[in-house]
């Protein structure tokens, strides 16, 4: 057995009183897939927040590859290799599109390369993504998708080993959401990268992915294969069944893969 | 003819001295000084990191280059670069806990103005040493002219070691503009979590521009306790001053490498004219003390609203934007 890529440990965050996180603990091996879904409000985004470094955890470990990250500052965390995105798109309106990547390509190797390695790691996620590489264009031109795919260029360009991609496909029509889900798969088998994909709802997710946690207030409830876990009543009941009957199909079709 | 226009402005620049008289050339040596400033000030501005608080780094330049002369006999070549260094450690000290404390837009503004009032207070406090309110001199080094002591008896002289200066500053302008700093910096500007997860080290990347512009702010202020020999701390520091460099780069333009340049020019021109203009007035009875400072601060209102990029910033723009539609 390798070592797994990122191991939380009893992931505990309080804010004042209120508990997001309460004692999350899992792990993810190199060039997995991993779904983590949870109705709005159950933890997934301030777990995010821990990995990546926004955040300090009041409680407990964060190990990427090895080596204690908990508390550590965002770019040094990015310059380990976990590149994110946000849920809400957050572009730089006063930079061109390339120029958005650029400053990940370049920084997001804590600025060792030189400014044509920033470019072309910069063009090459942009490629990934299906936006243009050219000089210029400004964010302004994006749609929702597009900013969406900005998101991921901009973690992509930064060269992480495990994306944390928060996606929330919410705003997407339904080819939209296949289209990033199939980005997503491409992303791993393209380039090697481990992923955990943040979502609220479960549909096209369970489609994609190798396992699956559920949260719900802050805890983990289940996890398992996106079969199984579509079938716990635990989950079910989270969802109230709403969710869940599209969540079974999506997983079984997913199953074949 | 765009692509000599440099070289144009280079001849005119070197030919000025020869040809202009003493007064003109006392106003353009006064304006390319204060360009320096409003450059320097620019370097950080242009990011969202609007300082109130110059006039303190423009106050520890001429102040540290003179009190070393004429209490240690310490040579401004030494002096200068030493109030330099004095000026990027008080940057630091000021601007780190603001940054590591997120302490941004209006209340790290709040933050500089508090700076450059208690530089001025210290120096007034320090009356027997400073000579306060009432100013200080350089002590005269020699008959007029002295290498040792950066003093020159001809203003032509002093015009080309501005000239230089001012140089300088539009050079480091244009580093800073074409680097990859600039895009982290801009980043930085709109969305500082999002810079921090692509890698960018928020603190670092805004410490480093903020010190550099302190010391070639000091630079100026160096420059001007040189040429003017007089140096006081209304008159170059305290929020006056600092309110003044905000004033000029926001009516000559943010984000344009000569913008800073063009407010140095209007506003001193501007200074000028109302200058006489009071003085006139007073003459016949009229007085409009204040008159000034009222029109700035219209000025700055209107400038803030209608031309947020600047007198040059807007001109290059409507310039381009002919021109696109000329091809297009």
């Amino acid at each position: 057995m390798s070592e797994p890529i990122i191991a939380v440990e009893s992931l505990v965050k309080r804010f004042g009183g209120f508990t997001a996180v309460n004692n999350v603990s899992f792990k993810v091996d190199e060039g997995e897939i991993v779904g983590l879904i949870g109705p709005n409000g159950s933890g997934k985004s301030t777990i995010f927040n821990m990995l990546s470094g926004a955040l300090k955890p009041t409680e407990g470990s964060v190990k990427f590859k090895g080596a204690e990250i908990g508390g550590k500052l965002p770019n040094k965390i990015c310059h380990l290799g976990i590149g994110r995105t946000f849920q809400i798109p957050r572009p730089i309106h006063r930079l061109s599109i390339l120029e958005n990547v650029v400053v990940a390509g370049y920084f997001g190797q804590d600025g060792i390369g030189s400014r044509e390695q920033a470019f072309d790691a910069a063009k090459t996620s942009l490629e990934m993504v299906g936006l243009p590489t050219d000089h210029g264009v400004a964010i302004s031109t994006l749609g929702a998708a597009g900013l969406k795919k900005l998101e991921l260029a901009r973690a992509l360009a930064t060269g992480p080993k495990l994306l944390l991609a928060d996606e929330s496909l919410g705003g997407l029509d339904n080819s939209e959401m296949d289209q990033a889900a199939d980005m997503l798969k491409r992303i791993r088998s393209e380039m090697g990268i481990t992923i955990i994909w943040v979502e609220h709802i479960m549909g096209v997710l369970m489609r994609v992915v190798d396992r699956v946690m559920v949260l719900d207030h802050g805890e983990k409830i289940s996890e398992g294969l996106p079969t199984e876990v579509a079938h716990d009543p635990k989950v079910i009941e989270v969802y109230l069944g709403s969710d869940s009957e599209d969540a079974q199909a999506s997983a079984e079709s997913g199953s074949g893969n | 003819m765009m692509k000599q226009l440099p070289y144009i402005i280079g001849v005119l620049l070197i030919a000025v001295p020869f040809v202009a008289p003493q007064y003109p050339l006392h106003l353009i040596i006064m304006i390319l000084i204060w360009s320096l400033v409003y450059t320097a000030w620019s370097l950080m501005g242009r990011f969202g990191l609007v300082s109130l608080g110059h006039g303190a780094f423009m106050s520890i330049g001429a102040y540290v280059t003179a009190l070393l002369w004429n209490y240690g006999g310490i040579s401004p070549w030494i002096g200068i670069p030493a109030a330099m260094i004095t000026a990027a450690i008080m940057a630091f000290l000021v601007a780190y806990p603001c940054f590591q404390f997120k302490i941004v837009g209006h209340y790290f503004a709040l933050v500089t103005l508090a700076l450059s009032e208690v530089v001025k207070l210290v120096i007034i406090a320090c009356r027997d040493t400073t000579g306060g309110s009432l100013g200080f001199t350089p002590e005269r080094h020699g008959e007029g002219t002295s290498i040792v002591a950066i003093q020159f008896a001809d203003k032509e002289v002093f015009y080309f070691v501005v000239l230089i200066a001012w140089g300088i500053g539009l050079l480091i302008w244009r580093a800073v503009d074409r680097s990859m700093m600039r895009f982290a910096l801009d980043s930085i500007s709109e969305d500082e979590d999002a810079s921090a997860a692509a890698g960018v080290h928020v603190t670092a990347s805004k410490l480093k521009i903020t010190m550099l512009s302190a010391v070639l702010t000091a630079l100026g202020g160096a420059l001007y306790c040189q040429y003017q020999m007089f140096i006081g701390p209304e008159v170059i520091g305290g929020i006056g001053i600092s309110l003044q460099i905000v004033f000029a780069v926001v009516v000559g333009g943010l984000y344009t490498m000569m913008g800073p340049t063009i407010g140095a020019i209007i506003t001193l021109l501007m200074t000028e004219v109302f200058r006489n203009l009071i003085t006139s007035l007073r003459t016949q009875g009229i007085d409009l003390a204040g008159l000034d400072t009222t029109v700035y601060g219209l000025m700055l209102i209107l400038f803030i609203i209608f031309l947020p990029k600047g007198i040059l910033g807007e001109a290059i723009d409507r310039l381009a934007g002919g021109k696109k539609r000329d091809t297009g």
